[in-house]
């Protein structure tokens, strides 16, 4: 296989000479050897420096900012569940503290109430003792007056006696004259 | 061509070889020419560029430095693509494929420069070193297992006379089809450039116009081609070498 190769390639060489003579430079064989030699020599130089020198770095940054950007994502990530948490936390709080606020205010209310009718309460019984008092000091007062208009009658029945009879009796007497029940 | 191919400015005196400096070793010819001398050029700025665009190796890159990680990741996804994920392992070696032709592909569309990838015999030499390498991967992976890559399964049995030695030919034609593709594309666009601009010169004043424009437009077309090849031989010798490592027909 390989010898038949090179004897076509000979014979494309023999070809090829008669035809660089005619102008064809691709077809010079005597060109062969040096580009072949400088082809293999830049190339192997070529290989060497990008897969030992120049391709490990560009995959090497490549790789760094795909690793930070997956890093960064996943922060990102980290942060929205916290402040998801923050979010909830937050209005879980308020959500107390309204109820809480709410509980608040009906004690408060219920405890004016309280106080408000206990007030009420004091301020009638207040004023029915001293309904109880007025009407008692009244009744004093009614008798007071009353055994005063006595007395008063009892003068006046005495001075009337003294004048129409001429005869001095005894306060007591007239009293019990007028009042039979008084006195005793 | 025949008309002006004989004298010093012909279409084809662009792709002479000159000798630079006379060498020998071994009694073999190794003179520097110009096509050593682009060569070299090439290894030049290759280096010279990977090496100054990573510089920073910052992890937000700068614009030379994207320009590198796209190259990367242009051939890396490629091999990736055709290999799976332990072809990687070849990966240096096709990139250095990709970015040499290239290369050599680009600095031959600087005027008066020297087109190395018009020549036949280095576009050989990189093919059958595909060739080779391949073949050798295929054998230290499977052993004679390999030849089976030239029974295609579920052929019929009487099928098989005929589909064998078309597949054995059509592998062992690899190498020059994958050569000679590069170097005619490269050669012929080459020639092309050189011809209409020998008309440019030769017409009078008010017929330049037209070969004029047509080499601004070619010129655009062979930066195309001469990055397309680039990108048809790295695709190929992917290709081929997934035959080796995973035999997948």
């Amino acid at each position: 296989m390989f010898a038949s190769i090179a004897v076509l390639a000979e014979a494309a060489g023999e070809a090829a000479h008669e035809a660089s003579k005619a102008g064809l430079p691709q077809l010079n064989p005597d060109t062969f050897v040096h580009q072949l030699f400088w082809l293999v020599v830049t190339f192997l130089v070529l290989l060497f420096v990008m897969s030992r020198i120049a391709l490990p770095r560009v995959g090497e940054v490549i790789e760094e900012r795909a690793e930070r950007i997956q890093r960064d994502i996943d922060s990102a990530g980290r942060l929205k569940a916290e402040t998801d948490k923050a979010l909830a936390d937050y209005e879980k709080a308020l959500a107390d503290a309204r109820a809480n606020a709410s509980g608040i205010a009906k004690q408060t209310r219920e405890k004016l109430a309280a106080e408000t009718d206990a007030e009420k309460a004091r301020a009638d019984a207040n004023i029915a003792t001293k309904l109880t008092d007025a009407e008692t000091r009244i009744a004093a007062t009614k008798t007071k007056a009353l055994t005063a208009v006595n007395d008063i009658a009892a003068e006046t029945a005495r001075a009337v006696i003294a004048k129409l009879v001429g005869q001095d009796v005894s306060l007591d007497d007239v009293k019990k004259v007028l009042q039979p029940t008084a006195g005793k | 061509m025949a008309a002006e191919g004989a004298g010093q400015h012909g279409p084809m005196s662009q792709f002479e070889i000159k000798k630079i400096i006379d060498l020998r070793l071994f009694d073999y010819d190794v003179s520097f020419t110009n096509a050593s001398l682009f060569m070299v050029l090439a290894l030049g700025v290759i280096c010279g560029f990977m090496i100054y665009a990573m510089r920073g190796r910052s992890l937000v890159p700068t614009r030379i430095q994207s320009v590198a990680e796209m190259l990367y990741e242009f051939i890396a996804k490629m091999v990736r693509e055709n290999l799976g994920k332990d072809g990687m392992t070849y990966f240096p070696w096709v990139f250095t494929i990709f970015i040499f032709i290239l290369v050599l592909n680009l600095l031959g569309m600087i005027p008066g420069s020297f087109t190395v990838t018009s020549h036949i015999i280095v576009t050989f030499a990189l093919a059958a070193m595909v060739w080779l390498v391949a073949t050798g991967i295929g054998f230290a992976k499977h052993g004679f297992g390999y030849l089976k890559l030239f029974v295609p399964e579920g052929v019929p049995l009487i099928l098989l006379p005929v589909i064998v030695p078309i597949e054995l030919i059509s592998y062992f034609i690899r190498p020059i089809s994958h050569s000679v593709r590069l170097f005619a594309n490269m050669m012929a666009g080459h020639t092309m450039l050189k011809v209409f601009a020998g008309f440019a010169v030769m017409l009078p004043v008010w017929g330049k116009v037209a070969p004029v424009g047509f080499m601004v437009a070619f010129t655009g077309l062979e930066f195309v081609v001469g990055i397309l090849q680039a990108f048809i031989f790295t695709v190929l010798t992917c290709i081929y070498l997934n035959d080796a490592v995973n035999m997948h027909h």
